[in-house]
């Protein structure tokens, strides 16, 4: 277990859920004891912060295609500096709403505020320069370019050179270059232990490492809301928990928000601030971690009914009359 | 085996050419470049300027179709824009060359944008088959505007001349086209060195995540039409300059196809690709017809049955080549450099 500067104490892992909170005002730290087996283990947990001011704000976000409603009445809020998880089954429409942030769909309806300001009409380039960054849920990293210029793409909304100084490789096209690769080299290959393949082509690397390149490549956005799709899905063990390290660092030391769609419970209980729970389109709920576990319309979505009554007479409804 | 190659600065990492050896070769070939038209007979001239014309507008189709993804069938008419540019100039105005091969090229840019507007919403083959509409149209253009193109007779023009020079021969224009063709390949190389050859690339792989991460796609989309179609734009001049007449059939279908095959041959979204399939594309044909020259001593029918065997030998190479080496031309050329900076290891 690697303790980083910056981050006060944290341990990933799954299977223990905090306990006790002791809510400081400023710093927010939260006390946890583990409930598990492992309960010699205590944790300190970067805990529940901000509150007060949301950096993204959705207000009844409706998106459907055709007559499938992806989203229907969509509305919560993503604190600043904050570590925002978006959880949900299968098809209830986290993808969707993350490409409604990015501009990708367009809503019927709603609104999305970020830093107050409604982006409704702003193209996505636009979007990726006011500083919302993503990560895609099937890596969707540029197989034809190396590590190191994938990451450098990320630069591109911040770089100026235009045609001519590109074809001329001389005065500010280089320098240019130049102050990207150095600015990637230090704060981003450096942060993500990935200095080992800057050279390689994506295409050669394994999926945990991928996850990790594109993780940078948002990095290099210089991202003030990170959206993370799904960044742990497929990985082991030890690629979660050193995942989950990344994000608590790049929260604490790049303050940034992180907003994120994930299905690992442990890991989503563990790390995240504030949580909101969709299901079919719509807001179940929202709050705290220990609050959603344990909110019966959670459970109900995830683990399906245990009514059995209910169940037969949604499947034969005809019995009942009979 | 390369070793003791680490670098102490970005600058140094990012260089073009990264170890003394590369230097040492690349200075060699340029003296080879230097010196050939020295030592070439006429014929070996004419297959030089005509390979330096190839790869210009190869190196210009492979940035559009090769980097960028995006497939046209239009080269031959952008192509045929420069060339017409530099007739005209050239007729009317007496504009040394540089000049009149800069507007060629502005002008097949301004064209290029014009025809690459639909790419935003037509991808791989339906874009193939708008660039040919383009295409026949431009053809269409240049053999019925007669004021300006001369129509189906066209038009001929004056040798380039710079300062008093006139470039009248084969060796002269050998030194117009093969120094602009070296550096029109560089130029290109550095495009890809920075965040508009990257926003290319990304074009190319992943369309619509480039979008969520900031690059306007219309934007280099038609920067990339603009660049692709500047080549073609300036290789076109240069022909019209090579053979001081041009007419609509100059620039044919088949020569869009022709550059086509020579980027796929060469290896796509490379650019040392474009500058051997180029060679290859130009040469194979000549190499064949030698070939045949060569055997008539042994067989005198040779003549007979080679001339019709020739374009299907050539057919077949280029499905071999397909076959046995997809990324084409530029992945035998990378083995061979594995093998040498390896050497004495295997892999």
């Amino acid at each position: 277990m690697v303790f980083m500067a910056g981050l006060d104490y944290f341990v990933c892992g799954s299977g223990h859920w905090p306990d006790v909170y002791d809510n400081n005002n400023n710093h927010n730290l939260l006390v946890c004891e583990a409930k598990t087996e492992r309960s010699w283990l205590c944790f300190l947990v970067p805990g529940v912060r901000g509150g007060i001011l949301s950096i993204l704000e959705i207000s009844n976000l409706s998106l459907s295609f055709g007559g499938v409603k992806a989203l229907q009445d969509v509305s919560f809020r993503v604190p600043e500096n904050t570590i925002t998880t978006v959880i949900g089954p299968n098809g209830a429409g986290k993808t969707s709403l993350f490409n409604c942030i990015s501009g990708f769909y367009k809503p019927q309806q709603g609104t999305i505020r970020y830093q107050g300001e409604v982006l409704a009409g702003v193209k996505p380039p636009a979007r990726a320069a006011m500083g919302l960054a993503r990560t895609f849920q099937n890596i969707a990293l540029f197989r034809g370019m190396t590590v190191l210029d994938n990451i450098k793409l990320g630069a591109h909304v911040h770089m100026k050179s235009g045609l001519l100084s590109s074809l001329a490789y001389f005065g500010a096209a280089r320098r240019e270059e130049m102050a990207v690769r150095r600015e990637v080299e230090r704060h981003i290959i450096d942060f993500l232990e990935i200095d080992h393949i800057r050279r390689q082509p994506v295409a050669s690397l394994s999926y945990g490492l991928q996850k990790r390149v594109e993780l940078a490549r948002a990095l290099a956005m210089r991202p003030k809301v990170l959206m993370l799709d799904e960044p742990v899905a497929g990985m082991n063990r030890e690629e979660k928990e050193d995942m989950a390290r990344f994000i608590l660092d790049i929260r604490e030391e790049w303050d940034v928000t992180v907003l994120m769609v994930e299905h690992d419970m442990g890991m989503v209980m563990d790390i995240s601030d504030h949580i909101a729970v969709l299901n079919f389109g719509q807001v179940i709920t929202e709050g705290l971690p220990a609050d959603v576990q344990n909110n019966p319309e959670v459970i109900k979505a995830y683990l399906g009914n245990s009514d059995m009554d209910s169940l037969r007479k949604k499947l034969n409804p005809q019995r009942e009359v009979a | 085996m390369r070793i003791g190659d680490a670098k102490q600065t970005y600058e140094a990492d990012e260089a073009i050419w990264t170890s003394p050896t590369q230097k040492f070769w690349f200075a060699l070939f340029l003296l080879a470049l230097l010196v050939f038209p020295l030592m070439a007979n006429a014929y070996l001239l004419y297959l030089g300027c005509l390979v330096g014309i190839a790869v210009i507008s190869t190196t210009g189709l492979n940035i559009l179709t090769g980097f960028t993804g995006l497939i046209s069938l239009g080269q031959a008419g952008f192509m045929g824009v420069g060339g017409y540019t530099v007739a005209w100039f050239s007729l009317n105005t007496g504009l040394p060359f540089p000049v009149t091969l800069l507007l060629a090229g502005l002008l097949a840019a301004a064209v290029g944008i014009l025809v690459g507007l639909p790419s935003l919403r037509v991808k791989g083959l339906y874009l193939a088959i708008a660039t040919l509409a383009a295409s026949v149209f431009l053809h269409f253009i240049f053999a019925e505007w007669e004021s300006v193109t001369g129509g189906m007779g066209g038009l001929s023009l004056e040798p380039a001349h710079l300062f008093g020079v006139t470039f009248q021969s084969d060796f002269r224009m050998y030194f117009i086209i093969v120094p602009l063709a070296v550096l029109m390949v560089f130029a290109a190389r550095n495009v890809f060195r920075t965040r508009i050859g990257r926003a290319f690339i990304a074009i190319r792989d992943r369309d619509i995540s480039a979008e969520i991460l900031g690059i306007d796609l219309l934007r280099y989309k038609l920067m990339s039409f603009a660049l692709s179609s500047f080549y073609a734009g300036v290789a076109g001049g240069l022909f019209a300059y090579f053979y001081r007449v041009v007419t609509p059939e100059s620039f044919p279908l088949s020569m869009s196809i022709f550059y086509l095959a020579a980027v796929i041959v060469g290896g796509m979204g490379n650019l040392l690709g474009g500058i051997l399939g180029a060679a290859f594309m130009t040469l194979i044909p000549e190499i064949l017809k030698l070939l045949t020259a060569a055997l008539t001593p042994f067989y005198p029918n040779a003549p007979v049955f080679m001339s019709p065997m020739l374009e299907i030998i050539f057919g077949a190479l280029i499905v071999g080549f397909l076959i046995f080496e997809p990324h084409g031309l530029a992945e035998i050329w990378h083995r061979i450099r594995r093998f040498f900076s390896l050497w004495p290891f295997r892999n």
